[in-house]
């Protein structure tokens, strides 16, 4: 077999394989727990997602003080130089 | 049009035997560019399928949230100023929100307790998020003891562990009677954390946080367009965390190409020489070059998107979940709702195909417009 025969059977193969993943997004879409999750939102009155649980202003960003991390500009990873070198509190990092 | 079509076919036969001669080189460089395209696309995948989610999922979070300021830090708000708030015209409700944290010593996790009166659990019995009873082994009928403000426990029995599919907003979340939370934190009655304000006319909740600010100057109104603001800042791909780690990846991508692009090897350079000598047009050239750019390229491509694809939406984007953890002990575990945007996936089709098909071709227009006795002899 001719190996512009072999390359055009790959490429094929993987924008068919990327098209079944772009059908895939749709069809997942349909069977999301969002409206699931958009009733319990409603119905506890959250404002935040639970994605980090560490602190007070990553467990909820949206309702943290105005001097957490992020608070400011999307590039405010830390306001004060010295949050790159304080670490936590020893005992807190050492939890089993 | 056959002829021609044939013509491009058997110098797309030559690339790739050309590129299956330094097949040890040409596979590396595959595996180094397929990797950089997936970590660009997993970043992608990932804030944008976040994204998404927060701005579905927290349509319904509350129009305004009034918190009370004291010393510039959170303070319990006075229940009466929910119905000075509710007589503001546009208003249509005002709830009082009752939650804490809880700190648990023996894990070393956090957990968000929520006391609300729509559909509480019994007396003394609480829901507890799937996050926590993975972590606590607990499940539905078991017992549970948080440590009350003077430090005695209190034990709640679970009556219900909330589905595993809305981790994404309730993995550490415990749910607690209203009362039980006033007793649980020794809460100072006739206060509440904070109030959810609903307002009638959407357009006019900026007007209504204006007034509420007026009315109680020791307040902060939070508006829901702030909230999603928070997590369109901290997801965008081009801002917040994400540019630094895609700043990264790209620059990796730059290096990469811009090695390619600096010379042809040796052998490289006398294949043009012979190319040339035995008749290629120096547009054939060109287009054997820009045929094994666009070989490595494509592969690349589509292989790193779709490992990105895998990887972020049937892996749950295994790979980022030490940086995504950080500190925290109780960690979500969520399937994202896959979402891919055709802009996004055509900006780095651009940023990674373009570049490198052009580092490929530049070089190599270079030395086939050098003399082919000069090229095979360098």
């Amino acid at each position: 077999m001719r190996n512009s025969t072999i390359f055009l059977t790959l490429i094929c193969s993987l924008l068919l394989i990327s098209a079944s993943l772009v059908l895939h997004a749709q069809v997942s879409r349909a069977g999301a727990p969002t409206a699931s999750n958009r009733e319990l939102v409603r119905r506890l009155k959250l404002s935040d997602l639970c994605l980090f649980t560490e602190a007070r202003y990553t467990r909820h960003p949206a309702m943290a003080d105005h001097h957490a991390a992020f608070q400011d500009h999307p590039m405010a990873l830390e306001h004060f130089p010295s949050g790159s070198l304080v670490s936590p509190p020893d005992l807190r990092r050492k939890a089993p | 049009m056959s002829r021609r079509f044939e013509r491009y076919r058997n110098i797309l036969d030559f690339a790739i035997s050309s590129l299956l001669r330094r097949k040890g080189k040409n596979l590396s460089l595959l595996a180094v560019y397929t990797l950089i395209v997936f970590l660009i696309a997993s970043i992608v995948f990932f804030t944008q399928a976040l994204k998404r989610e927060a701005t579905l999922v927290l349509e319904d979070a509350p129009d305004l949230v009034v918190q009370r300021m004291v010393a510039g830090r959170n303070d319990p708000i006075p229940v009466t100023y929910a119905e000075k708030i509710a007589a503001i015209r546009g208003v249509s409700a005002v709830t009082p929100r009752f939650w804490g944290y809880d700190y648990d010593a023996l894990t070393g996790a956090n957990f968000t307790l929520v006391a609300a009166d729509s559909e509480p659990p019994a007396k003394e019995s609480i829901y507890i998020g799937s996050g926590v009873a993975r972590i606590m082994r607990l499940a539905r009928g078991d017992y549970l003891s948080l440590r009350d403000a003077r430090g005695a426990p209190d034990v709640f029995s679970v009556q219900k562990v909330l589905p595993v599919n809305s981790e994404l907003v309730a993995a550490d979340l415990i749910q607690i009677r209203v009362d039980d939370f006033h007793k649980l934190f020794d809460f100072p009655p006739g206060r509440a954390t904070d109030l959810a304000v609903s307002v009638r006319n959407k357009v006019e909740v900026q007007t209504i946080a204006a007034k509420i600010a007026q009315l109680f100057p020791d307040v902060r109104p939070i508006l829901k367009s702030e909230i999603l603001r928070t997590y369109d800042a901290v997801f965008d791909w081009r801002g917040g965390m994400v540019i630094v780690v895609l700043f990264v990846a790209v620059l990796s991508f730059i290096i990469f190409a811009w090695d390619k692009a600096t010379g042809l090897s040796a052998e490289e350079r006398k294949e043009i020489g012979i190319l040339k000598s035995i008749g290629w047009e120096t547009g054939d050239v060109l287009l054997l070059k820009s045929f094994e750019g666009m070989v490595t390229s494509l592969t690349a491509f589509f292989t790193g998107v779709s490992l990105a694809y895998a990887h972020v939406f049937f892996f749950s984007a295994s790979l980022f979940e030490h940086a995504l953890k950080g500190w925290g002990v109780l960690y979500p575990q969520f399937r994202l709702t896959p979402v891919v945007d055709p802009y996004l996936l055509g900006v780095l089709f651009l940023l990674t195909v373009g570049p490198y098909t052009v580092a490929t071709i530049v070089p190599s227009w270079l030395a086939a417009s050098v003399d082919p006795d000069a090229a095979m002899r360098s």
